[in-house]
């Protein structure tokens, strides 16, 4: 006897335990299977771009920390090329070293982040976040003697960072890498010959690599499925052609495959921090306030800079009519164009892998709707 | 009536201690009883209230210890303190709990079906309790010793599920809905190995009466019978829905399953149902595989029932702390064609060990076990071959070797805007904002 089956509706969210924040899904599924998804977002809106329009350009930078609030540096970094390219202002080297050091720090701890909710929506009751959560805390910590802040940093100037990092910090960041890497050697082991991780995220969610191009998404997805393209190496800003680092890529574009290249990026990214650490001089951490004052007045134009960051490409958009604020900012914000996917990776698989795909596209909330 | 009940010494006691002239207290020393004759009836029913309130409180206080340990060596296990500031040591952390529980608002939804919505907790909450009265907690400490024991508590155990599919069905909630099937399909994979895996244990016993199990464990039948062991261990933990198999519950995915519109001493009693189902199921582990109240002389029996209590809860806890969960395919698979082989296995060499020795003693047990454990050891191995991921076959490409760009025109454009997989509505090409 055949079953008849009736597909149901769900609204999941924006108060769901597992949607990273306030993201909202009207899901139909048949049985434990999906039928379609509607991703609804907004939820989080706080018109930071237009914001931007009113602060001077030296101000944005915190509103630049509230987009991805578990990558701020990141943020910063990207803002700072952009306002650096808009306004022509030569950065000094020291700066960018420091620069360099804390956002390979913040996609560390990015990635920490993101592996650890991509366990939790595996269900795996809060052990593996926490332990995720304790090493992104030492991270936390070096940000704390870096700039005072811990989240919302707001570090770098155009031109460099506001201060220079304090004596401290030099032993402290030494200790953090060599226990960053025992922490991910410890996931590793846990997760990597783990039978229930491997067996649900193996072969869930398949991207071919022709729709993530496609799609113009990059990023740990993008690299996951095969393709090279990492802008540290395609198109290298501040002084990532001085240093050597792997690529690490995968071909399977599954949910196993872009956690693995996550992991593998963060140990890379320790590898990147330690040739920071031989190649940084001394010197001053940014221009003097007569060469870049507090009020920039870059000349008419428009300037777009984008940086490898910890979900894809990072890039932001200045538009300026020779003022002190932009007439108009427009951020590429990589999780929501790596969300444009998400109902090709979810329809026709099950219920249960829908929070462990939407967990492994690492997307955050604050980001998507800024 | 009178005998089966009469045997548990407990009973006995009070029972004899009231009405002391009956019969069956004279022969056991019994002279008279606090109770005018002809009231044995009256008797016989304090005494019953009086096990009935000692069980059912003693349960509770030990859900409300549980609860709180729970949480202790969660806190242990990821690297934190967990509760610790009502009372010594956070000890009074549950109580605190329950207080205010009972003081929250006890909300129904208005689709609800009011009776049954009330009625579900009382369900769940019964059978989570029905199954001590089988249990043995120590020499002679039992409420009836039932010559079909554990067919009792396999047939009591399985209406947690009637209860969790009323609960979801009158809270009038998909997601609940979808849990409750979930819960069914659970018990009806897991029942199976489940019931198979004790097969091998009656068998060594030669009867279904939890005393007699015990009495027949010259060797704990976790060493003669492994392959039972691990079977029973992991339908167990399905059957109470714990990690790696809370498909029910599914925090992540359902956000709570059947009990997202309890509210209230409603919800409390499914919170205690679940942790009292840990408890017996820790329990029957113990009494059936690990020598129940068995153990070293000088030491009181229900010392040592507690002390492999409390074990097989640590081992439950930790599985239920470390590992991921499984999703429900995998479950079912797992269940129809992982454990089902694996009984199967155990109840063919057992029966096979059984015929050479019909009633084995204390040195054929070890001997048992010691053909057993490589039989465990090899089919536990072959299944976990036949059923595991196998490891990708692609090798990892070479960043180093240019590949870029492919071949973007073999894919149409609509593909990125779902245009395909859209059944209810095709966007258009250009569309979206």
């Amino acid at each position: 006897m055949a079953i008849r089956t009736q597909p149901v509706t769900v609204n999941l969210g924006p108060q769901h335990p597992s949607t990273h924040g306030v993201f909202r899904m009207r899901v139909m599924f048949d049985g434990e299977e999906i039928v379609d998804v509607e991703p609804v977002f907004g939820y989080l809106h706080r018109g930071s771009e237009k914001l931007a329009e009113e602060r001077t350009y030296t101000q944005i930078v915190t509103l630049t920390d509230r987009m991805d609030y578990v990558s701020s540096m990141l943020n910063n970094q990207a803002y700072i090329l952009a306002v650096e390219k808009l306004a022509g202002i030569e950065p000094s080297p020291r700066g960018v070293w420091l620069r360099m050091i804390a956002s390979e720090l913040q996609r560390i701890a990015s990635h920490l982040v993101a592996t650890g909710f991509l366990l939790q929506d595996l269900g795996a009751l809060g052990t593996p976040l926490i332990y995720a959560m304790r090493e992104r805390e030492n991270i936390l910590d070096m940000f704390e003697m870096l700039c005072g802040a811990r989240i919302t940093n707001s570090y770098l100037r155009p031109g460099g960072v506001f201060m220079d990092a304090p004596s401290e910090f030099w032993p402290a960041l030494d200790r953090g890498l060599n226990d960053i890497v025992n922490t991910i050697d410890e996931l590793e082991t846990y997760l990597s010959g783990n039978e229930i991780v491997f067996s649900r995220t193996k072969g869930t969610a398949v991207l071919p690599k022709e729709l993530l191009i496609n799609a113009s998404i990059t990023g740990p997805m993008l690299r996951a499925s095969g393709v090279d393209w990492d802008l540290r190496h395609r198109a290298p800003y501040d002084y990532y052609d001085r240093i050597s680092f792997e690529r690490k890529l995968h071909t399977a574009s599954d949910n196993y495959a872009r956690y693995w290249v996550r992991v593998q990026e963060a140990r890379e990214s320790v590898k990147i921090i330690r040739q920071c650490i031989e190649q940084i001089e001394p010197g001053e951490v940014r221009p003097s306030f007569d060469d870049v004052p507090r009020l920039i007045r870059p000349p008419v134009g428009d300037a777009y800079a984008a940086i490898e960051g910890s979900k894809g490409e990072l890039g932001f958009y200045l538009v300026s009519d020779g003022g002190i604020a932009p007439y108009r900012m427009h951020v590429r914000a990589s999780s929501l164009i790596n969300l444009t996917l998400l109902r090709d990776m979810l329809i026709g698989g099950q219920f249960g892998d829908l929070f462990v795909t939407f967990g492994s596209v690492d997307l955050n909330m604050g980001e998507v709707d800024r | 009536m009178g005998q089966a009940f009469l045997d548990n010494s407990l009973w006995r006691n009070i029972y004899c201690v009231l009405a002391g002239d009956s019969s069956s207290c004279a022969s056991r020393g019994y002279s008279d009883g606090f109770l005018p004759g002809g009231l044995e009836w009256l008797a016989f029913l304090l005494a019953a209230l009086a096990i009935i309130g000692l069980v059912v409180n003693g349960i509770l206080g030990g859900v409300i210890v549980l609860i709180w340990g729970e949480r202790r060596l969660f806190g242990r296990f990821q690297s934190r303190t967990g509760p610790n500031r009502w009372g010594p040591f956070g000890t009074l952390t549950s109580v605190a709990d329950a207080v205010k529980t009972m003081f929250k608002e006890d909300v129904v939804p208005a689709d609800a079906d009011r009776i049954l919505f009330n009625l579900a907790p009382i369900l769940i909450a019964t059978p989570a309790l029905l199954v001590f009265s089988v249990i043995p907690f120590g020499v002679g400490t039992y409420v009836a010793d039932l010559n079909v024991g554990v067919l009792f508590i396999m047939a009591i155990t399985s209406l947690t599920t009637l209860a969790v599919l009323t609960a979801a069905w009158s809270s009038g909630n998909r997601i609940a809905i979808l849990s409750a099937l979930r819960s069914v399909a659970l018990l009806i994979s897991y029942e199976i190995p489940m019931a198979l895996a004790v097969v091998g244990v009656i068998m060594l016993a030669g009867s279904m009466s939890l005393g007699d199990i015990i009495a027949a464990q010259g060797v704990p039948f976790i060493l003669v019978q492994p392959l039972g062991f691990f079977v029973f261990f992991i339908a167990a933990m399905a059957e109470m829905a714990r990690a790696p198999f809370d498909l029910t519950e599914a925090e992540s995915e359902l956000a709570a399953g059947y009990l997202n519109d309890y509210a209230s001493m409603k919800f409390g009693l499914f919170f205690l149902a679940e942790f009292m189902a840990e408890i017996s199921t820790s329990a029957i582990i113990t009494t059936l595989f690990l020598s129940g109240w068995r153990g070293f002389d000088p030491i009181p029996s229900h010392f040592w029932f507690g002390a492999k209590l409390i074990a097989v809860l640590f081992v439950i806890i930790w599985f239920r702390m470390t590992l991921p969960r499984l999703r429900v395919d995998q479950v079912l698979k797992f269940a129809w064609k992982g454990l089902f082989e694996l009984t199967m296995i155990n109840i063919i060499v057992t029966a096979i060990l059984i015929a050479i020795w019909p009633q084995p003693t204390t040195s054929q047990l070890w001997a048992m076990a010691a053909i057993n454990w490589p039989v465990a050891i090899i089919s536990i191995y072959l299944v976990s071959k036949l059923l595991g991921t196998a490891p990708y076959d692609q090798p990892l490409p070479d960043p180093n070797v240019p590949s870029y760009p492919v071949g973007s025109e073999s894919i149409p454009a609509s593909s990125v805007l779902g245009a395909e997989s859209s059944s209810a509505q095709a966007p258009s090409p250009e569309g979206g904002d």
